[in-house]
């Protein structure tokens, strides 16, 4: 179904991307590959370059350094136009057209669109069809952002911050038309910097922080080889200590313990939640 | 590997969306098609009988219909879909640039051309203004207004940072070239130094060029200078428009 003659080409492959605005520098030399069919987060705080990161792979921003590969074009290639969807921060639509007839427009914009029908119901878009785009909320005006992204039936999608500002209940819907997508065999790109989004959503994430990407990995198995063991001290102060051998450290600790004849109250090991890893990076950073 | 959509495709289909949505927008119909219907009964009524005067402000308000249906609504559209994102939106699809803003502009053409015929209609029934004497004539200045003031109105959404402030830039170059350009009265009657600055300015032209084929039966030729001054400002107005566009909102950039 999709293009078999590039098939064998990852779905992004970016290395050395290097993007400043003036003296600022936004990007500073990013290294990451996206696999076909696969969920990739690109995780940070505000400010971090993840948009920018994701405008030069959209190609809407040039790069000054690097090289760049979007289903094996450049990201300039209006070609890839009709094989990537896009869902912007922030972007608006025709206020006076319904949902319906926007998805409709959109799609005779492709090639080879999906059934319009199909769309809606996929983007969760099935009760507010026929509504003017100006009357709908922010969580089905984001699902429209999807529907539009989704109606040319693209092989990669990017979804910058799909989330932001919903409400718990809107952050489940979108999360499951994401999920849908991987399971249409789609790739997609997605930045947050919601943990649990990451977590939830994301085979691989890349933490990009001052514009370089600190880890990358499984969300569950990033910082993996760290422990984190922790116990009350006999004044009741609560200690903590990492390390990557759990086994001698604890029996450094309980042999001292035993030595002085006290116990460690609450004793833990566990392994560090992404958000762990992704405060402790973030923070030594800044 | 994919067949592209043809670029006639989706120039029209682009036309079409913009002419529902023209019509689906109470303002922009309103100012479309009332605004220069109720500006002619007004003026229609204060020079009730008065022959010079009534050949004076229908050949103007066509020339302002021309220059609102296409600059003003260009200027103001365009900075709208820019700074909604909308624009940035339509970046991202395959559609062809050219085909987007042939659809965009077609649009404003057939506003200008629906005004015209409602300004032409209007003042032969109602204000019992002979029809254009020559055809040809005018439908040259017409087209050629359109295309100046449709670059010029795509230039001017280059400088217009937020849609809120729209309205401000263009009755800025707006207002004060229909008050120089003769559209309601008689132009030879003002100031010397106001005739001057009017014959810089492109409205002047049109409504010259529009006065001589509608009421004199002026051919092309007898107004070229006119006819020329249209062209330059468009040239301009092309060459402001391509340079400076811009697909992203200007907050950020």
């Amino acid at each position: 179904m999709m293009g078999t003659m590039t098939s064998g080409v990852p779905a992004i492959e970016v290395t050395g991307l290097s993007k400043a605005y003036g003296s600022l520098a936004a990007l500073r030399g990013v290294d990451f590959t996206v696999a076909r069919g696969e969920v990739f987060g690109l995780l940070g705080p505000n400010g971090a370059g993840k948009t920018s990161c994701v405008e030069v792979l959209e190609g809407y921003r040039d790069r000054d350094s690097g090289e760049v590969r979007v289903l094996g074009l450049d990201p300039k290639d209006r070609a890839l136009r009709a094989r990537v969807g896009i869902v912007l921060q922030s972007c608006g639509t025709y206020p006076h057209l319904t949902v319906r007839e926007t998805v409709a427009h959109w799609a005779g914009m492709y090639p080879r669109p999906r059934q319009v029908s199909e769309v809606l119901a996929l983007a969760g878009l099935d009760d507010c069809a026929d509504r003017r785009a100006r009357t709908l909320s922010g969580g089905q005006a984001r699902r429209l952002d999807f529907a539009l992204a989704l109606v040319g039936d693209p092989e990669l999608i990017f979804l910058d911050e799909p989330t932001t500002g919903f409400d718990p209940a809107a952050r489940r819907a979108a999360w499951d038309v994401i999920r849908a997508l991987r399971d249409l065999g789609k790739t997609v790109v997605l930045t947050t910097h919601y943990l649990d989004e990451a977590q939830a959503l994301a085979d691989r994430v890349a933490i990009l922080q001052d514009g370089l990407i600190l880890a990358e990995g499984p969300p569950d198995q990033l910082g993996a080889s760290r422990y984190r063991v922790a116990w009350r001290a006999s004044d009741g102060t609560l200690e903590e200590r990492f390390t990557e051998d759990p086994t001698a450290l604890l029996h450094e600790l309980t042999a001292d313990a035993l030595a002085r004849g006290e116990t460690l109250e609450d004793l833990s090991v566990t392994r560090p939640s992404l958000e762990d890893v992704y405060l402790e990076l973030t923070e030594a950073v800044a | 590997m994919t067949a592209a959509v043809p670029w006639w495709g989706a120039a029209w289909r682009q036309f079409r969306l913009e002419r529902r949505m023209f019509w689906r927008n109470p303002s922009a119909a309103f100012f479309g098609v009332l605004l220069p219907l109720g500006l002619l009964a007004i003026f229609g009524a204060v020079f009730a009988g008065r022959d010079e005067d009534l050949d004076v402000i229908v050949p103007g308000i066509a020339g302002m219909s021309v220059m609102s249906a296409t600059f003003t609504s260009l200027a103001y559209n365009l900075t709208t879909l820019r700074e909604r994102g909308i624009l940035k939106r339509l970046r991202g699809t395959p559609m062809p640039t050219s085909a987007y803003l042939a659809g965009l502009a077609g649009n404003a053409v057939a506003n200008a051309a629906l005004q015209l015929v409602i300004v032409i209609l209007a003042g032969h029934f109602i204000l019992g203004v002979e029809w254009p004497r020559d055809w040809g004539s005018m439908l040259t200045f017409a087209a050629a207004g359109v295309v100046c003031f449709t670059f010029l109105g795509v230039a001017l959404a280059h400088a217009i940072p937020n849609p809120e402030s729209a309205p401000a830039y263009v009755n800025a170059v707006f207002l004060p070239q229909i008050l120089i350009a003769g559209v309601f009265y008689d132009a030879d009657e003002a100031p010397q130094i106001v005739r001057d600055i009017a014959q810089a300015l492109p409205l002047t032209h049109l409504v010259e060029g529009l006065s001589g084929a509608m009421i004199d039966g002026e051919s092309v030729a007898t107004n070229a200078v006119s006819l020329l001054i249209l062209g330059l400002w468009g040239l301009a107005g092309a060459v402001l428009a391509v340079r400076g566009f811009s697909w992203e909102a200007r907050r950020d950039q």
